[in-house]
């Protein structure tokens, strides 16, 4: 119970720090956004093809403006040491790490929930025909890229080149989570459910963060102490 | 002592490759359909199978690194790790050699190929990763944290194979394949001159990154003087 507050406490925190400063959401948003309307040059934009790489589109686009929120997730504690002052304070090192996940991870969805209608309209896409599912999808594998990639950012903190460092080392361990996202994702955009064999990347998926979330709360004390 | 073990370790893998060598182009036939290149598989297997090894040495390298916070692990986790991606290399372009003449096409987005290319460039990260951290502790601490990570998603990059479309050979030892025990014995008995490369490689790496550390930490005193 004491851990779920804690973990709660530090999410809230990591959260009220960004809605009142805005500085991750408003780069990653505006980000997103031009990758949305780049990718308009790269290929003819009509809604047939559109949908038929609509999966891959959105998640790269997730994926790019994603890394711009978690690199800011443990950096922004570098100023003034407070990094070291969480680090010290009695919250268990698995708790801040939740903490801190989850605040990304509403970050990511908040993004993500923008995106999707602007695609929808530049895109001339219904996406909306499966929404259930669509937003199990959404859900499930911004969480294997939130806790993937909040590791990650605890990593690289301290090291230079940490804005280089991040999406060069995050990006090919998401592969797995992101090529079953992108499929799923194509197949639920163009208007068909998830079933029969896609049903093996919606487990790839569960299974994904299963293993990532337990590694992530084992090893976190040892990046974040040593 | 160990320079003279070395050195002989070294001749007998070249002995055995020459022997391999001159067995492989003078008394194994050509195979029936692909003609005299198949003969690659008896060094783009047993690369693959070296590289892995390697990449699983690296993770019990990590983890006995947690566990004991000995710097030699350390160094020995980085030496598996160099020559790994060294034997990744070979089996990444022996395989694209093949592919030029049985496909015609030097490289295609098939799942076994990616997967290959995506866990070189993992195990590609773990060293940028090193390279960014200067403390010897802190860098170890990183790097075995890293090469857990970057094992545990070996499986999944893997599995995702299955449920693409390959064009790639099915696996000849484990899977569906089938292939004659006179070339069986010969891949088999080539990856043991490349084993002996690799643990030859791996020691030599062993003892610079070793000495590397102690460059580092007598020059860091003579700062401070």
């Amino acid at each position: 119970m004491l851990f779920l507050r804690q973990t709660f406490t530090v999410m809230a925190k990591d959260l009220r720090s960004e809605l009142r400063t805005k500085e991750a959401v408003n780069a990653s948003l505006s980000f997103a956004l031009v990758i949305l309307i780049l990718f308009s040059f790269a290929f003819d934009p009509t809604s047939e093809t559109t949908r038929e790489i609509a999966g891959g589109l959105l998640w790269l686009v997730f994926a790019f403006a994603g890394v711009l929120v978690l690199n800011r997730s443990f950096a922004r504690e570098l100023p003034n040491d407070c990094l070291e002052a969480l680090i010290s304070s009695p919250v268990p090192g698995a708790a801040l790490f939740l903490g801190k996940a989850l605040a990304n991870y509403v970050l990511l969805l908040a993004i993500e929930v923008v995106c999707l209608p602007v695609f929808g309209v530049f895109y001339n896409v219904t996406w909306y025909s499966q929404p259930a599912q669509l937003a199990l999808v959404l859900v499930l594998a911004t969480w294997g890229v939130t806790v993937v990639g909040t590791v990650f950012s605890a990593l690289t903190v301290n090291l230079r080149l940490r804005e280089v460092m991040l999406p060069m080392l995050v990006y090919p361990v998401l592969i797995p989570c992101l090529m079953a996202a992108m499929q799923l994702t194509t197949t639920l955009v163009a208007g068909d459910p998830v079933a029969g064999d896609q049903l093996a990347w919606l487990r790839l998926i569960i299974g994904f963060d299963i293993i990532f979330t337990s590694l992530a709360v084992l090893l976190i004390d040892t990046v974040l102490i040593g | 002592m160990r320079k003279h073990l070395l050195l002989t370790a070294g001749i007998i893998a070249a002995l055995l490759l020459a022997r391999n060598i001159w067995v492989m182009l003078t008394q194994l036939p050509d195979e029936a359909f692909q003609g005299a290149i198949f003969r690659i598989i008896f060094f783009h297997v047993p690369a693959a199978f070296t590289c892995f090894l390697c990449f699983l040495a690296s993770l019990i390298a990590g983890l006995a690194y947690l566990k004991t916070r000995s710097l030699n692990i350390d160094a020995f986790s980085v030496s598996v790790i160099e020559v790994g991606l060294a034997f990744g290399a070979v089996n990444l372009i022996t395989g694209m050699i093949w592919a030029r003449i049985i496909w015609g096409i030097w490289w295609t987005w098939d799942w076994r190929l990616t997967s290959m290319l995506i866990c070189w460039l993992l195990y590609a990260g773990y060293l940028v990763l090193r390279r960014a951290i200067e403390e010897p502790t802190e860098r170890a601490k990183m790097s075995a944290v890293m090469s857990i990570l970057n094992f545990s998603v070996v499986p999944f990059v893997f599995f995702s194979i299955k449920w693409f479309r390959t064009q790639h050979p099915q696996p000849v030892l484990f899977g569906d394949g089938k292939m004659d025990s006179g070339y069986r014995a010969m891949l088999y008995g080539n990856w043991v001159p490349l084993l002996l490369v690799a643990a030859i490689l791996i020691s030599i790496r062993y003892v610079q990154e070793k000495q590397q550390r102690e460059i580092d930490a007598l020059r860091r005193e003579a700062h401070m003087i």
